[in-house]
Parts: C-alpha cells; sequence; structure tokens
C-alpha cells in the first residue's frame, strides 16, 4: 500500500459543518408534537422523601403527565454498573428517588408538557416533603467508625476494597536505604462538555418502534441497556448519537433521563425531549478524579526505587454510574508508571458519600496514576538532592526490556522511554532553563520547571480485560457508483475519525478520501460496536475498519484479474486504477471493477455478488503510548498566580494517521489537565451543596491561561494491531497534570516545599510562600 | 434559558421608558446589555414581572465632548468605550478599564450604565468613575439630577438612584497634563470579575517630581467600590519614591470589611489590595511622566 494520505495532516472532513453552525446535536432535532421533560432535583444531600404531591403540577396548563419515583417503581430498572469488583456492596441508583435522596440534583420527579417554559414552570408546582438527613461529604468522615451507613441494609459506607500487589514488597521495604511517605489529593473535578446531555425519544405504537437520541458515546451499550431497563424488545430499540459536542467520559455511560425519557414516549405516545441544562450539568453529570492517595515508597541512596505501596480512599459518591468502582483500579494497574519498580502493592477503598458519582473522565484512572508516581519521583528526587531527570532515567526499562511485564500485571507492549526524554530535554534547552532558574532566583523571582515521563495504557481492549467487550466492528461497504462507506462501531464526539478512516480507505482503495464517508453513531445503520473511549476509537475500531477494507480490496482485487486477466494477488490499486503490476496497461478503472460486483455478468465463478465486508475485531493486548512533558511555571510571589512560561510535550503514540489531529488531541488533553492543575475544584459544603455549581464560580482554563506548547513525537509502534498505532485521546490530560504540579513544586522548593495538593489557585500558593517566606533562602 | 414568564415592553424614547418604570416600579426590571439581569432570571433568582427593554432608545449611546466635559451614554458598550479615539487621548482610564471586563462578547453586549445601575461588588467601572470623580446623571418624569461618583455607590447592589429614575450619562472632566491614571485588577478565574480592582489617577507637580493630587478607586474588596481616602493622604503633596507609594498602598483596605468568599478570603482580598494599589500607583506616575 503507497501511503499518500495517511501520516498526512489534512484538514478534518468534520470542521465545515460545525463551524458554520450546520451540525445537529439533540437539542437542534424537532419531531412533530414533540413534549418536553422536566426533572424536580432534590435541594438536599440528604434526605428522606415523606411524600411527594403532584397534584398541582399534573393540572398545570401543558403538563401531560407527571410522574414520581413511586409511580414508576419496577417498570424502569436501576442505572447499571458493569464493574464487578469481588465482593462489592450495592450502590444502584433508581432512575427517580423513591425513600431517599442521596445528593443535591437527584431527580424525585419528573414531568412532561407541551412546552419546555411550561414544564420548568410546573416543576415549581410539586411539593416534596423533605425530612433532611446529616450529610456525609468528606470520604474520610463517610468511613470513619459510628457514620451512618447511606444505603439502607450496609453496615458502612465501604462500597468495596480492592487490592492489588506484585513482587516481594517486605523485601523491598526490608533492603530499603529510605522510606519516604506522603499524601496527596487528587481532586474531584467536573468534565464539562460544551454540549451537555440530552434525549429525544420517539415511539410509533403501530410498529412498535422506539427511536432514542442521545448525546452518548456508546450508542449499541445505551441501546442494549435501554432494552434491559425498560424490558423492551432490544430489536425494536433504533439509538442514533447525533452530533455530540464532547464526552470526555461523562457521556460513556447510561443516565436516568436516557431510560426515562424512552419511557415516557411509550406512556404518550408522543415524541419527548429533555435538554439538560448546565447546572444540571454540574449537578447530575459523572464527576472525575477525586482520590486520596497516602504513599510509602522503599528506596535506594542511588535513586533506585525498590518498592510502592499505596493507600487510594477513592470517593464514588452516592451511587455506581456505568464503570464507577472500576476507574480507582485503573489508578492501581498503572502505579509504577514507566518505571521498574520491581515491588508494588495498592489497597483501595471505595467510598459512598452524599456527592454526585465519580466515572471515567477523560484518561480515568491513569491521570491520577501518572500524578502519584511522578510526584513519587519528585519527593526522591527532592529527598536525595538529585536532579529530577538523573532519578527518572535511572528506573526507566530500555528498549530491549520491552515487552515489559509489570509488578502490577501489565504487559507493556513497546517503549523507548530515554528517547522521548531525551527529545523532550533538547526541545526545551533543559540545561539553559536550569541555569535562567538560578539567575532568576538571586533576582527573588521564582521559576519553576516540571517533568512528567509518562506511560499509560489505552485503545481499551482485550475483552477478557474489560466489562463489556473490549473488540470494536466496522463495515466497509463500496456502493456502485464507487464511493466507499464506512460504518464504524466507535462513536466519534470530537476525535476526527471521519477523517482519519476516510485517509485509510483512501490509501488502501487508492482512491481519494473525498469518496470516503464514515458513518458512525446509528445503530440502525453500523453494526454493533462498543464506542468511543479509552483511546481506542483508531487502535481498535481503526483496525476494525482496515481489516474490513482489506477484504474488500481482496475481492476488488480479484474481480479485477478476472476481468484483465491477472493474477489477483500482484494487483495494485492507484490512482482509482486497478491494475496488474508488472503490466499496468492491464488495468480496470475502480469504478468499472465496482459495478462488476453489483451488475454481476463478469464475476469470477463461484463468487458472491456485493461488495462489502464485516470486520469483529479484538485486540490481544491494550496498547501503552508514552512521552516527556517538560513545563516552566514562573510564580507571582505577591500574589500567587502560576503562570505558563513554557509547555514542551514529546509523545509517543506508535505510527501516526494524522499528525494534525493528534497535535490537536494534545494540546486538547494539556489544556484540560491545565484547568484541574490550577483552577479546577469541585467543592461541595458540609451540607452537601456543590458550591461550585455554575460556570461562574467553577474556572475552565482559557486561551489566555496558555502558553505555546511546543509539541513533537517520536514513533515506536505497537505491534498489538496491523496499523501500529497506539491512541492519543487522553495523553495529554494523562501527562501535563504532574508536569504542572512539579514545575510549581520546584518554583516552591527555596520555600522548603516539595509538595502542594491541586489546584494551584493564586491564595493557595500565596499562603505557602508567605508563611515559609524566610524559611531558606 | 427558561426563565419564569414576564412582560416584556420595548420603548422607543426615553420619556416613555421613564413612565414605565413609574407605572411599574419594583415589579419591573430594566434590561440594557443582559449581563447581569438574565442570569439571575435564568436561574429564576430574579422574576420580574416586567422586563423593560430600554436597548431600542434611540440616542443613549454615545461618547462626545459637552462644556468641555466628555459625556458617555448610557447605553455605551464597553466595546465602544474601549475603542473609543476621544477617550484614547481625553480620558484613557475608562479604555483600558473597559478592556478589561469579562470577554469579548460581554463587551460586545455590556453598557456601561447597566454595570453601573447594577453595581456587582466585582465591577470593574466603579474603580474607574471613582478616581475619574466622575458625576453620574439620572432621570425620572420630572426631570434630571446630577449624582457625584463618591456618592453613588451605597452598598452591595444598591446606588443612590432612586425608584423611577433610569442612569442616562456620565459625564467625566478631560485630564489635566501632567495626570496619569492605571487601573490593576486581580480577576476571578471563573467570572473574570474583580476579587480587587484599583484605579489610581495621579496628578504630578511640575518636573514631575512629586505628587499633587491622588484619587485612588478600589473595587472588589468590599461590598461596594471607595476611594481609598487614606491611600490618597498618604501620596498627596509626596515627593515620588518606592517608599512612599509601598507605604501609602498598606492603606489600601483602611476602614473596609473586606469580601470573603469561595475564590478570596477577607485575608488575601486586603494583601491583594495592597499590591494592586502600588501597581496601579506605580503605573499612573509612569503614564503621568510620558506625558509631561
Amino acid at each position: 500500500m503507497t501511503t499518500r494520505f495517511i501520516g498526512k495532516p489534512l484538514k478534518r472532513k468534520e470542521d465545515p459543518r460545525l463551524i458554520q453552525g450546520l451540525s445537529h446535536y439533540v437539542d437542534d432535532l424537532n419531531l412533530a408534537g414533540m413534549h418536553y421533560a422536566a426533572f424536580l432535583r432534590s435541594p438536599y444531600a440528604h434526605a428522606n422523601i415523606r411524600s411527594v404531591d403532584l397534584s398541582k403540577a399534573r393540572r398545570a396548563s401543558g403538563v401531560v403527565l407527571a410522574l414520581s419515583g413511586t409511580d414508576i417503581d419496577g417498570a424502569i430498572q436501576p442505572v447499571p454498573c458493569a464493574a464487578q469488583i469481588p465482593d462489592m456492596k450495592s450502590g444502584a441508583r433508581p432512575v427517580l428517588a423513591r425513600d431517599r435522596v442521596r445528593f443535591v440534583g437527584e431527580s424525585v420527579a419528573v414531568l412532561v408538557a407541551s412546552d419546555r417554559y411550561a414544564a420548568r414552570d410546573a416543576l415549581d408546582l410539586i411539593e416534596v416533603d423533605y425530612e433532611p438527613l446529616t450529610p456525609i461529604v468528606n470520604p474520610e468522615k463517610a468511613i470513619a467508625k459510628g457514620a451512618a451507613p447511606l444505603h439502607a441494609g450496609q453496615k458502612d459506607n465501604v462500597a468495596f476494597k480492592w487490592e492489588l500487589e506484585g513482587g516481594d514488597l517486605k523485601a523491598a521495604f526490608k533492603a530499603a536505604d529510605k522510606v519516604i511517605k506522603q499524601r496527596i489529593v487528587n481532586q474531584r473535578v467536573i468534565p464539562v462538555p460544551i454540549e451537555t446531555r440530552g434525549v429525544l425519544a420517539d415511539y410509533q405504537p403501530g410498529e412498535g418502534q422506539l427511536t432514542v437520541w442521545s448525546s452518548t458515546q456508546i450508542p449499541h451499550l445505551l441501546r442494549t441497556q435501554i432494552a434491559s431497563m425498560l424490558n423492551f424488545p432490544e430489536t425494536l430499540v433504533h439509538v442514533v448519537a447525533p452530533e455530540v459536542g464532547g464526552g470526555f467520559g461523562t457521556k460513556l455511560n447510561v443516565y436516568p433521563e436516557e431510560a426515562i425519557v424512552a419511557y415516557l414516549a411509550i406512556q404518550l405516545g408522543k415524541p419527548v425531549k429533555w435538554s439538560e441544562s448546565r447546572r444540571e450539568n454540574f449537578q447530575a453529570t459523572i464527576h472525575g478524579r477525586d482520590q486520596i492517595d497516602d504513599l510509602e515508597v522503599a528506596i535506594k541512596r542511588d535513586g533506585t526505587i525498590l518498592g510502592l505501596r499505596c493507600r487510594v480512599i477513592a470517593d464514588l459518591g452516592a451511587y455506581y454510574q456505568l464503570l464507577t468502582p472500576l476507574i480507582p483500579t485503573l489508578t492501581g494497574l498503572m502505579m509504577t508508571g514507566c518505571y521498574k519498580i520491581p515491588a508494588a502493592r495498592m489497597e483501595i477503598t471505595g467510598v459512598f458519600t452524599n456527592k454526585m458519582a465519580t466515572d471515567a473522565y477523560r484518561g480515568a484512572g491513569r491521570p491520577e496514576a501518572t500524578y502519584l508516581i511522578e510526584r513519587v519521583m519528585d519527593l526522591v528526587a527532592a529527598e536525595l538532592k538529585k536532579g529530577p531527570v538523573e532519578v527518572r532515567r535511572k528506573n526507566f526499562p530500555q528498549p530491549k526490556d520491552f515487552p515489559y511485564a509489570t509488578p502490577t500485571g501489565l504487559i507493556y507492549d513497546s517503549g523507548d522511554y530515554q528517547k522521548a526524554l531525551d527529545m523532550a530535554l533538547k526541545v526545551a534547552d533543559y540545561k539553559k532553563l536550569r541555569q535562567e532558574q538560578a539567575k532568576l532566583r538571586k533576582e527573588e523571582r521564582y521559576m519553576g520547571i516540571g517533568i512528567s515521563t509518562y506511560v499509560e495504557i489505552c485503545g481499551m481492549g482485550p475483552s477478557s480485560a474489560m466489562p463489556a467487550g473490549g473488540w470494536e466492528s466496522a463495515t466497509v461497504r463500496v456502493e456502485p457508483t464507487g464511493r466507499v462507506s464506512v460504518m464504524t462501531g466507535s462513536s466519534p464526539h470530537g476525535q476526527g475519525q471521519e477523517t482519519t478512516f476516510a485517509q485509510m480507505g483512501a490509501d488502501v482503495l487508492g482512491i481519494d478520501p473525498s469518496q470516503v464517508q464514515v458513518v458512525h453513531g446509528d445503530t440502525s445503520v453500523v453494526p454493533y460496536g462498543i464506542g468511543t473511549f479509552g483511546s481506542r476509537a483508531t487502535a481498535v475500531g481503526g483496525t476494525a475498519v482496515y481489516k474490513s477494507l482489506q477484504k474488500v480490496k481482496e475481492k476488488l482485487a480479484r474481480i479485477a484479474a478476472h476481468i484483465v486477466g491477472s493474477d489477483p494477488e500482484r494487483m495494485v490499486f492507484a490512482n482509482r486504477k486497478i491494475f496488474a503490476k508488472q503490466s499496468p496497461k492491464k488495468s480496470v478503472a475502480f469504478g468499472q471493477a465496482v459495478s462488476a460486483a453489483y451488475v454481476a455478468k463478469t464475476l469470477p465463478a463461484e463468487m458472491e455478488p456485493g461488495l462489502e465486508a464485516t470486520t469483529f475485531f479484538e485486540p490481544t493486548n491494550f496498547t501503552y503510548p508514552f512521552g516527556t512533558h517538560i513545563c516552566v511555571v514562573e510564580i507571582d510571589a505577591e500574589t500567587g498566580d502560576v503562570k505558563l512560561v513554557r509547555y514542551v510535550a514529546v509523545d509517543d503514540c506508535g505510527n501516526v494517521i494524522n499528525p494534525l489531529l493528534v497535535e490537536g488531541q494534545v494540546q486538547g488533553g494539556i489544556v484540560q489537565s491545565v484547568g484541574q492543575a490550577l483552577f479546577e475544584e469541585a467543592v461541595y459544603d458540609e451540607q452537601g451543596q456543590l458550591i461550585t455549581g455554575e460556570l461562574m464560580d467553577y474556572a475552565l482554563p482559557r486561551a489566555s491561561d496558555m502558553c505555546w506548547i511546543e509539541a513533537a513525537r517520536t514513533v515506536t509502534p505497537t505491534p498489538v494491531n496491523p496499523l501500529g498505532v497506539k491512541g492519543v485521546g487522553e495523553a495529554g490530560t494523562i501527562a501535563a497534570t504532574p508536569a504542572l504540579a512539579g514545575a510549581v513544586a520546584d518554583a516552591l522548593a527555596p520555600f522548603g516545599v516539595h509538595h502542594v495538593d491541586m489546584p494551584f489557585k493564586r491564595e493557595k500558593i500565596w499562603q505557602v510562600m508567605s508563611k515559609n517566606r524566610r524559611r531558606v533562602q | 434559558m427558561i426563565p419564569a414568564s414576564f412582560e416584556y415592553q420595548a420603548p422607543k424614547t426615553l420619556d416613555e421608558a421613564l413612565r414605565l418604570v413609574e407605572r411599574h416600579g419594583d415589579e419591573a426590571k430594566l434590561l440594557a446589555g443582559g449581563h447581569s439581569l438574565l442570569p439571575l432570571m435564568k436561574l429564576r433568582l430574579a422574576t420580574p414581572r416586567y422586563v423593560i427593554d430600554i436597548g431600542h432608545l434611540r440616542g443613549m449611546s454615545y461618547i462626545r465632548e459637552e462644556n468641555g466635559q466628555i459625556a458617555i451614554g448610557a447605553l455605551t458598550t464597553h466595546t465602544e468605550i474601549e475603542q473609543s479615539a476621544l477617550l484614547a487621548s481625553k480620558c484613557p482610564l475608562l479604555p483600558e478599564t473597559a478592556a478589561q471586563i469579562g470577554d469579548v462578547q460581554v463587551r460586545n453586549r455590556g453598557t456601561i450604565g447597566g454595570s453601573l445601575a447594577h453595581a456587582d461588588p466585582g465591577a470593574d467601572y466603579p474603580a474607574a468613575i471613582l478616581a475619574l470623580d466622575a458625576e453620574i446623571i439620572a432621570a425620572n418624569t420630572s426631570g434630571t439630577r446630577t449624582i457625584p461618583a463618591r456618592d453613588f455607590f451605597v452598598d452591595m447592589l444598591t446606588t443612590q438612584l432612586h425608584p423611577g429614575e433610569i442612569l442616562t450619562q456620565i459625564r467625566i472632566a478631560p485630564r489635566r497634563a501632567q495626570s496619569g491614571a492605571a487601573y490593576e485588577k486581580l480577576h476571578q478565574p471563573a467570572s473574570g470579575f474583580a476579587i480587587v480592582g484599583v484605579a489610581a489617577n495621579v496628578l504630578l507637580g511640575e518636573g514631575g517630581k512629586t505628587i499633587e493630587q491622588a484619587a485612588i478607586g478600589i473595587t472588589g474588596l468590599s461590598a461596594r467600590a471607595f476611594r481609598a481616602e487614606a491611600v490618597e493622604r498618604a501620596l498627596s503633596g509626596k515627593h515620588i519614591s518606592e517608599k512612599v507609594i509601598e507605604d501609602a498602598s498598606r492603606n489600601g483596605a483602611e476602614g473596609v470589611e473586606p469580601l470573603s468568599d469561595l475564590h478570596a478570603s477577607g485575608e488575601y482580598r486586603r494583601e491583594m489590595a495592597r499590591v494592586f494599589t502600588r501597581r496601579a500607583v506605580a503605573r499612573a506616575i509612569v503614564a503621568a511622566r510620558g506625558d509631561a
């Protein structure tokens, strides 16, 4: 295959419609007779529901239906959780609370009206008699002796305990020259996709057909779950993910509103739409992170790390969403990062609190792991008065060590960590940066340099390691006119696979990307698929596409060879022609061969007509992208303001289909990380009220908060798939927070401080600098 | 946005608007740029029965010289102020302040009259208006009156405007020779409002060695924007030095009760008042000397 398009920075096919506002999100879809649903949400974090009186709301103008949790009891199954951890307790979320509410924003009633104003107004007419209970907000207090359990019939608020140990930890700590202990906190954050969630459902009673449009990353899994939750035939459920304006993991889930809106459409025989407000999105769409990690590290004086022990308190919120308990376990699997640490142990305590559930947020457990191990590397360097680069280098596995087995049971596919580090140091001109830092310190200016050498786990599959299948599907159909439809089970929502899969189709079949149309998100059109998350769409979904393209290509080669009288093995596809390698004059136009497949008069004997192939690709392993990020900050000692000065990102995601899109993913991920590092924090007060409940109080990073990102790449292909691609959707978020944390800690080193918890808000940094001002000069 | 229902009225003339305001009293809210009112209505924290949209009033958006003063219509947007050539030469503090409000979309819609009348404790204009000794013109059905800026801000979201009055104009004296001004702000990272914002306006003596007069307006620090008179006293008549500026800045929060919230404690705000007062005064002096 000649690669005219793969590896080239093609502009995205998706962008013209997005930039011009011509795309259709759920809220842009309107059906005749459409009604609107609105949810009444609990203002209390913890309360018993004595009664819900819907009588006034039901009489309100325009209202056609109003239901409480009691009204739908038994009709809709609770929110599904696919994660299974031995001995985990029940934390199932009812779609509407019936007896008790357990977080602010939990729905207690739903109503449907003829327009969205009538629906919203009628909410104010619902009377709920709450009996407030003491909210349990702090996860450590939640598991302290005497804390009342959130869930009836449970003895405490421990949802599960999970342990992972590899290597001889006892021996490691016995052989240690020093043991470092540190608590680090990875704060709860709110993902904030630009498009909030939305659901539109339509039911045709004659045909018995239910169609649900939802802003989701997993249309097929949602279809299965809606069928199960409503006890409705899956064959009659059609789910469409139209344009989805960002997910970041929040839409890798099944929410009460998806099942309820479908249920309401069936009950009413009318289309029903619900659009989530920003406030609802803050309160009732999954949050991310929220771990307290207590670390113990066994080290040798030369910087060798012998062992790592970590006790984690994971604040799960009140209920499980789809993958809630699973996310912190990914932190455990990746806790040793890109280092040869022979022994490691993690003990996770999953805790119920009166908050929204946590679940997969861009990186999902791996940013927490990288943050943890990279903070460890910096603390080791500080303890031993060595450079952060030296300590990291000392503990890297060498390229010859791959595939590399970790004590946590993973097999890293391929890597050259040294090479990425060297490139980053060169791009940053690290030596010069250190000289500049020394000079500025004399002027009482506080510049800090942070380094993060990371590895992450993505290309989510294989199925043996996943809760609900780790494969992906693709159908390639060459249409009679010669246009190519690629139907992918992946569900891109910003990742750009309409472009990258078209690049692949064009190169395999010797045509132009404009002739390849990528179709996704519609369960009636594309084969059953798993969806887009865990940086898997190209590594797993792309491989399924590639294999289906190969199958179609083989068939076309046989048809073309039959027409020109040549050997199918020797046919070449280029410039919309198929020709024999040795004698290019033996050639047919691409369209002619395609036509032959459909007209079916000149096909080789025994060949079926048509030109379509489907693949369900099952990967043999995860993929493990890696790299080095270097961040330079300067802190204003008077205000505590942290300013980004430089950011160097060297990422290795294996082979690259489109470097422009890779850079876009890296940039976006870094910016999102800057948000967590500098500003973002979901703050619940003691009453369990989310006081960072809107964008006036919850700061997202802006262009003016960023510096230029100097991005470079090394290329270490993976042997796990034929494309050699690893995935890059989350790398930026995984790599960047520790680089920023390292830079801030480095800037504060003259104050005798080696670790500060995120977010690095100005007042917090100012406090650190004023309290420690004269300790070290 | 799904607010509670309201009656929308869009008068075409100021007289018509004043009659509506008089008639509806507390049940009415004025809508100008909408950046303060609409978020409150969206969350149903404000549920006015009448929304009187004054955005269609003719002749309320202008920046012009009148009788030796600069007159700014209440409906002039932040962007118009930011880009005004007249203000750039006669009153550069105001465009400098406008440029630090919110973001481009906010500046394109928000109006100076709306911002001043709303009197958010973190709004930027109040600091500048105070430091400029501006006059605020308010109208009702029986006429107009002039309110000095230093009397205008009463408390959080409260001004000297009476029920039935509409803020129509802001008047500012053009800058004098040997004077300079600057606005220094620590912004709240989510909303862009000022945690502390300090506008300094100084008049230097001959040769630029002394401060003859200083006017310091501070916003964000407390429930209302105020003139930092203790700082002004400590600067006026002094020979300029780093120490004089530093010492004077220590009085930035004198006599006020600092706000304390999710974004900044009172202790931090007090300290930032010192830092940003110093920065604003130092830059105002540089601006004044640049004129000499």
